[in-house]
């Protein structure tokens, strides 16, 4: 039996301080450059609180993950420069360490770990519930609510393959275009008339699923006047790519402006809408029906 | 060995060759034609039937378009040249139902928001009304949405085989639009008219060639 | 000691006649090809068997297309393949009284075994390898097809309709088969040889597993031609309740799948549990078969959920039972958390046993006993543990109540510290060793290197705040690309490096190994990384067009997409050809494994081994001079010298 190599076993030079050093200084480095330079700069932007929360979130993770990431390059880098075969060596002169664990390392590396993981879980948990949700859809009845009482409700009704927007607090008035007020709280009640859509508000970090006989609620409070981008996110059939429409976010006097002139417009055609609700329950059968037996209670309109 | 190694290489790359042919295989994309009584706008001839029999689909409801010679071919690839009037005239044969979104029955994106329906200018369709809407042509890049009436199940003379003829009960509706920047630009039907189909958004409606295709905005 | 009463059982029954098989005589056999035709009459039965029952339907008449011709067709038609395979004879004849012969595998020579249902569990591996290897290239060209009509935001090579078929292919074929890539060809081959058994506990379940997995591909793509489905391999309802007859493909294929892994699991965990070796204690098992009874144990009990959602799915489409969508008070949640039930654990039985591999194959390239034997198979156990609570963090912004929000945070992030562990293994491990890196050693480096981005960007989805931005974006796409491409598949090339030696008893070419992996590791990060940040740039997943600005990035993605096509071809031609013509011998264990499945012959002995291997040690005692060989045979073994001593060869 060969038993370790003496290339091993003679080997007295400190490699765990070595590393640690090396890791240490880079990681202050890089977390910093991530924080500082890359961070303000990440997606999805400071349109809306929701999103600039969103982007902290991401900044944080990113500068968190840095250090986790040099480590593992680092050590692997090290321990292939190091402890790799050279050229004419083989194994024939002895094996690696007999070395089948250590307590401490592996104490350390369970406890580093688990704290690390678990205050991501508590930060994660406080960005989600402090800014109303984070942007992200709560159902029906949410329970991360806005403080601000008055909010401009925006219904999105989500239907193969478009998006629709309908203003309660314009007469019912239902548009495809999308204008927002800024400095506004507002809160979108999704809802979809058919399959499975997704509204995602790229830059005011919103993304909640459109579900049939479902109402998800999401809040933004837009800060920034601007373009913003809306693109279905859950697949939903043949037009799922092409299911994106754009909207601004304007001053409110302009929304107001905006708004009354298409509730005047859309009178007519407003008064042929459904009176406005939080869902509507979609035609099972099409339009020509045939999908359920005749004398089904879905099957006839 | 080698040789059986490089025959079955051929074999399985002809068989890819003749399977991805065949997805990209689609139906014949056909072209407005320069209008001879308004010269710098273009014709656009289409109608729109029932479950008409023909195709691998007989069941299924879907647009055709009328190419230079006046022949039909079932297909949705329409093809228009860019910063021109396009004159459209819709024959629609298929009989009529309501609008899952009643939205979709005011006029967009036609030149003065209007469309002639019958002889008859008209800025709303009411799809409570009538026969109902049959169909929509909707082209959502663009704006446009133009629902069409349904004809009347009363009918004697329905169109039974496609492409249907003018003798056949049908309504004409006629709109123009006119077009911006080259691309290409999806459009479709906002009827839920895939019959036996949940909610009848499936078949047709999400097939090119039936009720889903692409308006492509061409330099003239 | 338990463990040791179990060895009789555990080495097979020597009264057992050797020449029983599954079916005897020198004249006709059944095979692939009866299969095939016995599947295709049935098929036929069954078609015309629903068009019987159902072609009045109003449904069936309005949209001219048949559910339940399609699901009848499929269903008779797999009992047909069965059939034709000669799978049912044991059990029809044990059902009419008749004795039928025993389970003992015939051991026949030639390539015809390959094609049968055999009970020899090597020769399942073989065939499991090779059909693995057939399903992930079909689905890759998908994907390059997929990449092809990205090239551009606007132009489009296919139509949408196609284009989102082929997507659903790509992604079902893929996560439907690939569970299998590890378990299938290595676990049935390797663990009785690893565990010191002379057969597996149920060779007709694991057969039937094999045989499963053809069925299903066929009819999942047989899907192209009925009109495709377009729901995506997640079969959202009541998308999926909308789809044409293509998405009854989808039903079957992963139904047949799931009975697969069923079938596989169960054979594996009882092979396991009941048939080591004297000797082999929890202790000493392998790495790699605790990564496999972590995953079987996933299998069995996240894919039954799986195959109950799909049956759901089934009713809403033939009989309108109206379950997973809301006419009669059904909701599309229910399919969603049926789904994700079976499809988080999915992920980890897809990574598990990649895990398992490269803890298996680091001790012996760096010549050293694996760091934290027992932390690394509670990290496996803990992972699978774990995977069971954690699927509604895909559901984040599903218009669900919220408040459960917070816990599933909490239990995604825990999953990381045992997947961790694998990091602490691999390190440990690495630590004051000698380092070769030999090809299977390349992608053990690769694995680590590709799922670090996989894992640390599974954290940024499990924060729900994060999640909101880049849920169901390219984002997800590029992550479990890293931890699915990026890990298994690269274990599962390392593990084919490693022991074509041992099952072929062929050597494959060092330099030409090390350029599909130099060219398959550059080109699969040029590929995937990029696509983090297209998901973040607002990208999202399944979709035909996109934003002007992010064409340069897909570009790139794309031509990377065809380079790494180029550098699987290229092992696919290398791979075939070397073992097809160039057939260079291997020395015996090349690598100088201590492991047990090297020590017996190579090519392994029909029935695996001589005399009963007794286990006097672990698997990975490298560096203790004092170390005793890991068997000692009885008598007749093949005895062998033991791999321990370094350079031998």
């Amino acid at each position: 039996m060969a038993g370790v190599s003496p290339k091993i076993s003679g080997d007295t030079r400190k490699h765990g301080t070595r590393i640690f050093i090396i890791w240490l200084v880079a990681s202050i480095i890089g977390s910093s450059l991530i924080y500082f330079v890359l961070g303000p700069h990440l997606p999805p932007g400071t349109m809306t609180n929701q999103a600039r929360g969103q982007q902290f979130d991401i900044k944080v993770l990113s500068t968190v993950a840095t250090p986790v990431l040099l480590f593992v390059w680092i050590y692997m880098g090290y321990a292939t420069i190091t402890w790799r075969l050279k050229k004419g060596e083989s194994w024939a002169d002895g094996d690696g360490m007999y070395l089948k664990g250590n307590r401490k390392v592996q104490g350390w590396w369970y406890f580093i770990t688990s704290a690390t993981v678990l205050s991501l879980a508590v930060f994660g948990t406080y960005e989600l519930i402090a800014p109303a949700g984070a942007g992200g859809g709560e159902g029906p009845s949410p329970i991360w609510k806005p403080a601000s009482h008055h909010m401009l409700q925006v219904q999105v009704i989500a239907q193969q393959w478009r998006f629709t927007y309908r203003f309660p607090q314009y007469g019912g008035m239902e548009t495809t275009s999308l204008e927002l007020p800024n400095n506004t709280q507002i809160q979108f009640n999704v809802t979809s008339l058919d399959v499975i859509h997704d509204f995602w508000a790229y830059q005011l970090g919103v993304k909640a699923d459109a579900n049939p006989d479902v109402n998800n609620v999401a809040y933004a409070k837009p800060d920034q006047l601007g373009r913003f981008t809306v693109r279905c996110d859950e697949l939903c059939g043949v037009w799922h790519g092409a299911m994106y429409n754009y909207g601004t976010v304007v001053t409110p006097s302009q929304f107001n402006t905006w708004a009354t002139n298409l509730e005047k417009q859309n009178a007519a055609v407003t008064k042929l809408l459904p009176k406005y609700a939080t869902t509507y329950t979609p035609s099972y059968t099409g339009a020509g029906g045939g999908y359920y037996p005749p004398g089904d209670p879905n099957g006839n309109l | 060995m080698a040789a059986v190694l490089v025959s079955f290489a051929i074999g399985i790359s002809l068989i890819l060759f003749g399977i991805f042919g065949y997805l990209r295989s689609r139906p014949p994309t056909v072209a407005a034609t320069p209008s001879s009584t308004h010269p710098g706008s273009v014709n656009l001839v289409l109608q729109t039937d029932g479950a008409v029999g023909v195709g691998p689909h007989p069941n299924w409801v879907g647009y055709w378009a009328q190419d230079a010679a006046g022949k039909w071919k079932q297909t949705t690839l329409l093809q228009v040249p860019a910063h021109t009037k396009v004159n459209v005239t819709v024959y629609e044969y298929d009989s009529g139902g309501a609008l899952r979104n009643p939205l979709w029955g005011k006029i967009q994106g036609t030149t003065g928001g209007t469309v002639n329906i019958n002889g008859k200018t008209v800025s709303l369709v009411n799809p409570n009304k009538g026969n109902g809407i049959a169909h929509t042509f909707a082209v959502p890049s663009l704006g446009i949405v133009v629902p069409f009436y349904g004809v009347s199940g009363k009918e004697k003379n329905f169109c039974t085989t496609g492409p249907c003829n003018l003798s056949e009960a049908h309504v004409t509706t006629k709109f123009s639009f006119t077009t911006g920047n080259t691309g290409t630009f999806r459009w479709q039907c906002f009827i839920p008219c895939g019959l036996g189909y949940l909610m009848g958004n499936g078949g047709p409606m999400t097939t090119v060639g039936y009720m889903a295709g692409f308006l492509k905005v061409v330099n003239a | 000691m338990a463990i040791d009463m179990s060895a009789p059982t555990g080495v097979g029954r020597p009264g057992d006649s050797p020449a029983n098989g599954t079916s005897r005589g020198k004249g006709f056999r059944l095979n692939a090809l009866t299969a095939l035709i016995a599947g295709a009459i049935g098929y036929l039965f069954g078609h015309w068997a629903g068009n019987a029952i159902a072609s009045g339907y109003q449904q069936v008449q309005g949209s001219g297309q048949n559910d339940i011709a399609v699901i009848l067709g499929y269903l008779f038609g797999t009992v047909g393949w069965f059939a034709g395979l000669g799978a049912l004879n044991y059990p029809i004849k044990k059902i009419f009284g008749c004795e039928p012969a025993g389970d003992e595998p015939s051991y026949e020579k030639g390539v015809g075994k390959y094609f049968r249902f055999t009970l020899d569990h090597k020769v399942v591996g073989v065939q499991y390898l090779f059909g693995m290897l057939t399903y992930f290239f079909v689905a890759g060209l998908l994907a390059l097809a997929i990449r092809t009509e990205l090239l551009s935001p606007t132009n489009h090579i296919f139509s949408p309709d196609i284009y989102l078929e082929v997507v659903s292919e790509h992604g079902t074929l893929m996560m439907m088969m690939m569970t299998s890539v590890v378990m299938g060809p290595f676990g049935n081959y390797l663990i009785p040889l690893m565990i010191g058994a002379k057969r597996v506990a149920f060779p007709r379940l694991e057969a039937a597993s094999f045989w499963f997995t053809p069925a299903s591909f066929v009819i999942l793509l047989s899907a192209l031609w009925m009109g495709g489905f377009q729901s995506g391999w997640t079969g959202y309802a009541p998308l999926s309740i909308q789809q044409g007859v293509g998405q009854d493909s989808y039903i079957m294929a992963f139904a047949l799948m799931g009975f697969s892994m069923i079938c596989a699991s169960t054979n594996m965990i009882a092979t396991i549990i009941n048939y080591r070796a004297p000797g082999m204690r929890w202790s000493r098992l392998p790495i790699l078969v605790w990564s496999l009874m972590a995953t079987a144990f996933m299998m069995v009990l996240a894919v039954p959920v799986l195959i109950d959602g799909l049956y759901v799915m089934a009713l809403d489409r033939t009989a309108q039972t109206s379950l997973l969508y809301g006419a009669h008070g059904g909701s599309p949640f229910l399919w969603e958390n049926l789904f994700w039930f079976f499809g988080h654990p999915e992920v980890y039985l897809l990574a598990v046993p990649g895990f398992g591999i490269v803890s298996e194959l680091a001790p012996v390239f760096c010549r050293k006993p694996l760091f934290g034997y027992k932390t690394s198979a509670a990290g496996m156990i803990g992972v699978s543990v774990l995977s069971f609570f954690v699927w509604q963090h895909h559901l984040f912004q599903s218009g669900m109540n919220p408040d459960m929000r917070p816990m599933f945070m909490l239990t995604t992030e825990l999953i990381s510290i045992p997947t961790g562990f694998l990091y602490l293994v691999g390190m440990g491990t690495l630590w004051k060793a000698r380092i070769k890196f030999d090809v299977p050693m390349l992608f053990v480096a690769g694995l680590f290197f590709n799922f670090l981005f996989g894992g640390l960007s599974g954290v940024y989805l499990s924060d729900v705040p994060a999640d909101v931005t880049i849920h169901g974006s390219f984002f997800v796409m590029a992550h479990f690309h890293y931890t699915i491409m990026g890990a298994l598949i690269f274990a599962v090339f390392g593990a084919i490096y490693y022991w074509t030696p041992l099952i072929t008893g062929i050597q494959l070419s060092s330099k030409l190994g090390k350029i599909h992996f130099w060219t398959m590791f550059i080109t699969f990060n040029s590929t995937f990384l990029p696509l983090f940040a297209i998901g973040l740039l607002g990208q999202p997943r399944r979709v035909f067009e996109y934003a002007h600005r992010l064409q340069t990035l897909n570009d790139w993605v794309s031509i990377s997409a065809y380079l790494l096509g180029l550098s699987l071809t290229f092992f696919v031609v290398t791979f075939v050809w070397q073992l097809a013509v160039v057939r260079k011998p291997s020395p015996k264990n090349p690598w100088h494994s201590r492991g047990l499945e090297w020590q017996g012959a190579m090519p392994p002995l029909p029935h695996n081994f001589d005399t009963i291997p007794v286990i006097q040690s672990g698997p990975y005692e490298y560096g203790d001079p004092n170390a005793i060989p890991m068997v000692e045979w009885g008598t007749n073994g093949d005895v062998t010298a033991p791999a321990s001593v370094g350079g031998a060869s």
